[in-house]
This record gives C-alpha cells, sequence and structure tokens, in this order.
C-alpha cells in the first residue's frame, strides 16, 4: 500500500466558461518531491489554490492521511500542515526577516512578543536545512533568494509537512537554482513531502521523484522520473514533439544597425543610475541577447533606447541615424520595432478589439486612414491576414476583444504586428515569458526568421536556456553596467551565472 | 469593429443590446422605487396625481410641456456628450458645471458685449467652455494632477469668477440693476437668439429652438470622431491605456489635454444653447450653486453607458420625467418631491454597469452546459 500523505481525488473546478480542472486526481506520497507539470493554463494554479483552499471545487474530494477533509480558508489548509511559497513572495519589505517569519504566529506573553525563543527555533530551522538567513536583515535589503529562503523558513516555523512551491526558480540565478534544488533535497530527506509546480524540464528531472502532467485541465497522467525522459514529459505536456534546439543558419554578419554609446539612464526610483555607460553594437544577421537577473537596468535601457524614457547621456544610431532624441513614433518610422516586457501594460490596449491591437503601430498609415477616417475594410483584411500567417487564435477572430484571449495568442499577436513591421532592428525583451513550451519554440522560430532575413535581433532575456540557445552574442548586464562579452559556444550556464550575480567581471567589459 | 458585425453572436448577446437592456432595466428599477416613495408619502394620490404624471412628462400639457422637454433635453445632451467623451477617453470630467458656467458668461459675453449674432455666440460659449475644460487637462498631463480635484476647484473658481465679473459692483456691462439679471436677449439683442423656425408657435413655447437638432448633430459628429477617425482611436487607446498608447507613439500628454479641451467645449456649447434660446438670464448674486445642468450630464452619460447617441436618449429621459415632476399637483406633494423622484431615478441610473455585468453573468450562466459553453471550452482548447 502506497503511503499517501495528501490525495486529490477526482477534483473538478469550473469558472464560467471553462473548466479549470476536470476530474485531476494527485496523490502524493509521505517523504516525496511531487512536480506538477503543464503548460500555462493548464490548470495548475487552480488546483493548488484548491488545495490551500483559496477555491472550492465543485466535485471531489481531498484526503489528509487517508481522511477526508474540507479545505474552506488557507487557515484550514494551515491547520493541516500546509504550507505554500507563492511565486511573488507575500513578504513584509520593512520587516526583519524574522519578523516576516512569526508574522501570524507571534510568540506573546499577555500580548508582550517574545522573539528570543522564536529567534532560536528559526536559527535551528536553518542550521539543520542549510537555509542561510539573516534574521534580522530588512527584506528590502536582502537577495531575491534569501527572500526565497524567509519563505521556506516561514512555512518550516510552522512546522508544516506539505510544501508547494509555485513555480520557485523563476526568479532565481542559476547558482540559486542548484541551491533550491539542494534545499528541497534536504527537506525531502527530513520527511517532508513537496509539490513542486513548475514548466522547467531540466528541475522536474533534476529533484522530482515522480510528476504528474496537466493539460487543458485534465490529468495527462502521473510518471516516476525514473522512468522518463524530458522528451517524453514535453509530448506529455503539449500533446505532441517539441524540439528544444533552435536551428540556425550559419551566421552572415552584416553592416552595423544598432549603435549605442556610453548610454547613461537616471533611475526612477534612486538616485542611483540604472544603467551606466553601456556602449555596443548589433549587426545584421545576428542576434545578440542582454541576459542579466532581473532589475540591472535592463529594463531601463530599453526604455530610453525605445524612446519611453530619456537618457541622462550618451547616443543611440539606427542604421547611421541619430535617434538619442528621437520620438517613439519617429523611431518606429525609421525601422525599430519593440516586443515589450511587459504585454499587458504596453504591448496591448486590452479592451481594444484584436484588429485594432494589430493596427496599433500603423493605423495612421495612409493604407488604414483616408483623411484622418479610418479605413475599416483595409484593417479587417490586413488582420485577418495576420491572423492566418501567425496563427493567432481567438473566440472571435478579428473582433475578439483582447483582454479575453490567451497569454500565448497575445504575444503572438504583438511578434505577428512588430514583425510584420519588417523593421531593421528588432528588439525583443523576455519574449517567451510566462508561455508554454509550444509558443516558445515558435516565438524562437520568428526570432531566428527575422536574423536569418538579415535583420538585427536584440533579444533582452532572464532564460538562461534561452540566452544559450537563441543567440549569437551575450552580453551580461550586471548593476547597469556590460561586464562581459561571450559567444554562447563557448561558455557554460554556470560560467554566466557567475557574471550574471556579479562574482566575475571582465576587464575593459563594456 | 463594429458590434453588430461580429458573426456568431446573436442580437441579445451583443455588448450594445447588453448596454441598453440594462439602461433599460435601471429606468424601470428607479421609477418603481419613486413609486414606492409617493405611496410612503401620500398612498391615495401616489398613483394617478403622482407616478403616472411623472411618467406622462411633458404630456401632461401638451404641448409646451413637451417643448418644454425638448428645451431642457438640449443642453442635458451636451452635458451628457461632454461627461460621456472624458469617459471614453479616461478622464472623469467632474468639471462639467465649471465649464457650462463658464461657457454661459462666454455665450453672454459675445451677445451683450460684443453685440454678435447667435452662432458666433455659440462659438464663443464653446470657446470659453474649451479653455476652462483645458486646465484640468494641463494639470493632469504635465504635472500629474488628479483631474477631478483641478476641476472641483475650477468649477467653484468659474462660478464666483463669472458672478463677480458680470454684477461688477452693480455696474457690470451686463447687469440689468432693474431686474438683478444679465440683459434679456431676447428684448435688446434678438440677433443673439438662436433662431425656432416655427418650433416655438408648434409648442406654443417660446424657449423652443433649433437648439435641441444642434446638439443631435454634435451627437452624431461625436460618435463620428469617436468611433470612425485615427483620432478617436488615439485618444480612446489613452483612455484604456495610457502606457500602450505612448509605446505606439502616440502623443498621451497632448490627447488628455486634447479631450479635457472638447470635453469643455461641449459643456460650453450645451451653456450656449441654454442661455441663447432667450428665456433665461444670469443672476449673479443668487447663483451661488453651480447649474444642475451640469452635474445631471454625470447621470446622462452614465445611463447611455457612455455612448454618444445614447446620449440623446438618456438626455430625453432624464429631461421628461424631471418635467413630469414638476406638474405634480402641489396640493398632495411639497415641490421638493418632484425633485425627489426625479433623483432617485436618475441615481438608478446611474447603475447601469452593474446591471450589465450581472445580465452578462446571468446569460452565460442560462447558457452553461449549451452550444456557448462548448465554444468557449474549444476556445480554450485550442489556445
Amino acid at each position: 500500500m502506497d503511503d499517501y500523505v495528501i490525495e486529490m481525488l477526482n477534483i473538478t473546478k469550473e469558472f464560467p466558461g471553462i473548466r479549470a480542472n476536470d476530474n485531476v486526481t494527485l496523490q502524493l506520497r509521505r517523504g516525496e518531491v511531487h512536480a506538477l507539470l503543464g503548460e500555462n493554463g493548464a490548470g495548475k494554479s487552480t488546483l493548488m489554490s484548491v488545495l490551500f483552499g483559496l477555491y472550492q471545487p465543485e466535485l471531489g474530494t481531498i484526503k489528509k492521511n487517508g481522511q477526508v477533509v474540507e479545505i474552506k480558508n488557507p487557515n484550514d489548509a494551515n491547520a493541516l500542515n500546509i504550507g505554500m511559497v507563492h511565486q511573488h513572495f507575500k513578504l513584509v519589505e520593512i520587516f526583519s526577516v524574522l519578523d516576516n517569519i512569526i508574522l501570524g504566529v507571534e510568540p506573546n506573553q499577555a500580548g508582550f512578543l517574545q522573539k528570543k525563543e522564536a529567534r532560536e527555533k528559526v536559527l535551528r530551522l536553518s542550521e539543520q536545512y542549510g537555509l542561510k538567513v539573516d534574521p534580522d536583515a530588512k527584506i528590502e535589503e536582502i537577495s531575491v533568494g534569501m527572500q526565497q529562503r524567509t519563505e521556506i523558513l516561514k512555512m518550516l516555523y510552522r512546522d508544516n509537512e506539505i510544501l508547494i512551491f509555485d513555480e520557485p526558480t523563476a526568479v532565481l540565478t542559476p547558482q540559486e537554482i542548484d541551491e533550491l534544488i539542494q534545499i528541497m533535497k534536504e527537506l525531502r530527506a527530513e520527511g517532508k513531502s513537496i509539490l513542486f509546480i513548475t514548466h522547467k524540464l531540466n528541475e522536474i528531472m533534476a529533484v522530482a521523484d515522480r510528476c504528474t502532467v496537466l493539460r487543458k485541465g485534465k490529468c495527462i497522467g502521473t510518471v516516476d522520473i525514473a522512468d522518463t525522459t524530458k522528451e517524453e514529459l514535453s509530448r506529455m505536456m503539449v500533446g505532441r514533439d517539441v524540439s528544444f534546439e533552435v536551428e540556425k543558419a550559419p551566421i552572415h554578419l552584416g553592416d552595423v544597425v544598432l549603435e549605442v554609446r556610453n548610454v547613461t539612464v537616471p533611475s526612477p526610483r534612486h538616485k542611483n543610475n540604472s544603467v551606466k555607460d553601456v556602449s555596443f553594437d548589433v549587426r545584421r544577421g545576428e542576434i545578440v541577447c542582454l541576459a542579466g537577473i532581473e532589475g540591472n537596468g535592463q529594463t531601463e535601457f530599453v526604455y530610453s533606447l525605445t524612446g519611453l524614457t530619456k537618457q541622462s547621456s550618451g547616443t543611440f544610431r539606427l542604421c547611421g541615424k541619430d535617434i538619442s532624441h528621437a520620438t517613439v513614433r519617429q523611431r518606429s518610422k525609421d525601422g525599430m520595432s519593440h516586443i515589450p516586457e511587459d504585454r499587458h501594460k504596453h504591448g496591448l490596449v486590452l479592451d481594444y478589439t484584436l484588429e485594432q491591437n494589430l493596427v496599433l503601430q500603423r493605423y495612421w498609415q495612409p493604407q488604414f486612414q483616408h483623411g484622418g477616417f479610418i479605413n475599416f475594410g483595409a484593417v479587417r483584411t490586413y488582420a485577418a491576414g495576420l491572423i492566418e500567417q501567425y496563427d493567432i487564435r481567438s473566440g472571435q477572430g478579428p473582433t475578439t476583444i483582447s483582454r479575453s484571449m490567451s497569454g500565448g495568442n497575445q504575444q503572438k499577436a504583438i511578434i505577428a504586428r512588430e514583425i510584420d513591421k519588417e523593421p531593421e532592428l528588432l528588439v525583443a525583451v523576455q519574449p517567451t515569458r510566462g508561455l508554454d513550451v509550444g509558443a516558445i519554440e515558435y516565438i524562437h522560430k520568428q526570432l531566428v526568421a527575422q536574423r536569418d532575413a538579415g535583420k538585427a535581433v536584440l533579444l533582452v532575456s532572464l532564460e538562461l536556456d534561452e540566452v544559450m540557445n537563441v543567440s549569437d552574442r551575450i552580453l551580461v548586464m550586471y548593476e547597469g553596467e556590460i561586464v562581459g562579452e561571450f559567444d554562447p559556444k563557448q561558455t557554460s550556464v554556470q560560467e554566466l551565472g557567475l557574471y550574471m550575480a556579479g562574482a566575475k567581471r571582465m576587464e575593459g567589459g563594456k | 469593429m463594429k458590434k453588430d458585425q461580429q458573426k456568431g453572436r446573436t442580437l441579445l448577446q451583443s455588448d450594445g443590446s447588453l448596454s441598453i437592456l440594462s439602461s433599460l432595466i435601471c429606468i424601470l428599477a428607479g421609477l418603481l422605487v419613486g413609486l414606492i416613495v409617493l405611496f410612503i408619502i401620500n398612498p391615495e394620490h401616489a398613483l394617478a396625481d403622482g407616478f403616472f404624471r411623472v411618467i406622462k412628462g411633458g404630456f401632461n400639457d401638451y404641448p409646451y410641456g413637451v417643448g418644454k422637454v425638448l428645451a431642457n433635453t438640449a443642453p442635458l445632451i451636451m452635458t451628457g456628450l461632454s461627461v460621456a467623451f472624458a469617459f471614453k477617453t479616461g478622464l472623469f470630467n467632474i468639471g462639467v458645471a465649471g465649464q457650462y458656467t463658464v461657457g454661459a458668461f462666454g455665450a453672454l459675453f459675445f451677445a451683450i458685449v460684443l453685440k454678435m449674432p447667435w452662432y458666433i455666440c455659440l462659438l464663443g460659449a464653446t470657446l470659453f467652455g474649451a479653455i476652462w475644460g483645458a486646465v484640468p487637462g494641463l494639470f493632469k498631463a504635465y504635472l500629474n494632477v488628479n483631474e477631478v480635484i483641478t476641476a472641483i476647484m475650477f468649477n467653484w473658481i468659474g462660478l464666483y469668477a463669472v458672478n463677480e465679473i458680470m454684477y461688477g459692483g452693480g455696474e457690470g456691462i451686463m447687469y440689468d440693476s432693474k431686474t438683478t439679471k444679465t440683459y434679456s436677449l431676447r428684448l435688446n439683442f434678438e440677433d443673439a437668439v438662436i433662431p425656432d423656425f416655427g418650433l416655438a408657435d408648434l409648442f406654443q413655447l417660446k424657449s423652443v429652438t433649433i437648439a435641441i437638432f444642434l446638439a443631435v448633430l454634435m451627437a452624431i459628429l461625436i460618435y463620428i470622431l469617436l468611433n470612425k477617425t485615427t483620432f478617436g482611436y488615439e485618444l480612446k487607446a489613452c483612455g484604456h491605456n495610457r502606457e500602450a498608447a505612448r509605446y505606439a507613439g502616440i502623443n498621451a500628454k497632448r490627447n488628455i489635454v486634447l479631450s479635457m479641451v472638447i470635453s469643455g467645449a461641449l459643456s460650453g456649447f450645451g451653456a450656449g444653447l441654454f442661455y441663447l434660446s432667450g428665456v433665461a438670464e444670469w443672476m449673479p448674486q443668487n447663483s451661488t450653486a453651480l447649474p444642475a445642468m451640469g452635474w445631471n450630464g454625470i447621470p446622462a452619460a452614465l445611463l447611455a453607458a457612455s455612448n454618444p447617441i445614447g446620449a440623446i436618449f438618456s438626455a430625453l429621459f432624464i429631461s421628461h420625467i424631471t418635467i413630469g415632476g414638476t406638474t405634480l399637483p402641489t396640493k398632495y406633494f411639497t415641490k421638493e418631491i418632484a425633485d425627489v423622484i426625479t433623483s432617485i431615478t436618475i441615481y438608478l441610473c446611474a447603475f447601469s454597469l452593474l446591471f450589465k455585468q450581472s445580465l452578462r453573468r446571468w446569460m452565460t450562466k442560462r447558457k452553461k452546459g449549451g452550444e456557448s459553453t462548448v465554444t468557449k471550452e474549444k476556445k480554450e482548447v485550442e489556445n
């Protein structure tokens, strides 16, 4: 008999119009790391929210140690020793690590805090599991990795037995990911049971014992990691074969398209500069990747490159023309396309229809308007063409409200729009963020197609797999400076990680 | 792009019909609550002397009652349009009353001081309204001050400045000390009165002019501007998502100012329509409250779900029951009751958005298990 600590049996959860979980069964053995794999929108988060008491399922039962339990809210979950590290940490920024850990379960005597005891327990736990933290440091001052360890300690402090990790590696450096995997192994050795939500296959292969795959709300199956391969898992997840290798033609370098010289950008938040004296070139026929951990000036750099904010000094040249002070529209006319980092904030007017969004960068062109009046027929024809060509799927075709489309198709719409402009320079910022492997494969193909067509591509990415696979040249950005330049064929993920974390830098590497 | 062109959607499910349906439900709910209030106050006379009079509106005193409704509707369409236009572009213009006041000043200034014909006066009113609308727009665009705060402040600045200038210590050039109002246009400046082309005789009421047609025309123009032009496309893009508009190379700051200028201009135009009808004068000493016409633009816009064409009908309805309310016999109901009833109705009208949401939810629920869920599931699966 298997010793299941948690069983979620035949869970069905419906939202208006969709069935997010359809008869899903997940059984977690005591002391195992169980991965929950699926594309975006496959229902992973919904299922975990059911377990954590955030949603009530329409059908199905949850058992703990064989007993049927009812979890109405996160407090019930806590009482059952279920803890969760959310993708976006739930920490009070201005509190210390210790204060965050005891928040909600503060040890007290007649209302007075008794922190000494708590501190001892935290230090003991931290020692036991190798979770290095400084209990007195403020959350806002510590690294993302330490914040995550604080979250884990929060669960351990509450004596949680079942630990849910929701996409925990998305925000970490390669070194931190290795550490986390080590920590998870420690936890397993101590008898904790772990549910690990992810769509990164490498991590599953590295740490999980078993894996349950969800697709479109349905449970595809549960497999033993020892008996399976990455290819098999991805086939289960997507429903078809996916290639991990990006096929690229040999490089044909052309003229310099983008020339960046000594660009410095002030920070919107603090007095220091976000981007410090950055210079580089991007030529025709190459994909240059700006790699780095989130928050090291990439966003600010792209804003100033695309004209959304102003740099305090330095110049940009596009095909020889100085565009340092040109407007956004002018840069666009001069041949710059921009796939923005945040598709909801910048990329789309979500309340506009798909066709309205597809002409967002060119509604003013003579083709689409006459004397200020929009030529709706031309817009429709153009949109229908792009939808067909780029396989953008939506409920009502061109007239679908963009908000109702899935993230992958929203991104496809942006990519269709930006690539169809036939730019000289394509700036793609985290173009695959939050997308599933099928969509990622598609987007990578599009980027490479642009490169092969002799365009210049500047890719800004946090995903090291993407950095290594897609780019022809890697620039690592750390604290607003370019600290290293690499050929992906002659470097390793570990090496890049050291530069990204600021542990190493190249001499004169600008 | 047009809602009704969408394939595979029944008429009932389309967004437009949903808006109209929810507005109608609001009206019914408002009237119902009004009826209850009437019953509480005077159960005996609540129906024949109360409710039915409100419902009958201007038709209680046909034809001049209907005339009153029409005369009242014209400026209300404009203030409703003003609010609706700002809403569509992502701004809340709560300064309509102030822009209306300053617009009224513009109309009377062009008529009395500059002795201009009515159409120039109307342009003057529009211009003054536009200037007053520009102020919150400029503050918002360049100093990031919330337009609501600036607009409220400038409502009062506008009101007292207008009073002060018109009164001028009793010797203001537009002030007639005999009537304690501004000079009557009909008696002194016949050219400045908007022509009626026989409408006044038809309705036996002098205040009925071609103003109503001008207002309807403006509503149609605004509809075209918002839905058919690249300028409207830009304005709405800014309204929905200013960052995305900036990303697309649209000058968001300029558009905020332009939105407020146009919104203010519409209010000013409305004031012109009212004060150039030759039946109302400004009372500088007594006007210590902002004109209700400005505020009523807000429910008119909400009831119309910010649709410019819808504003014509919502303004017509609000005028209709307001005039109906004034005909309640004072024997049974005090004069203020009429205001209470109409206010309740108008207030509930403002809930049309809420009704729209619940209507949509109800429809999805009713369709559950039917074809619509299947297609939606299919859609999700394809994604």
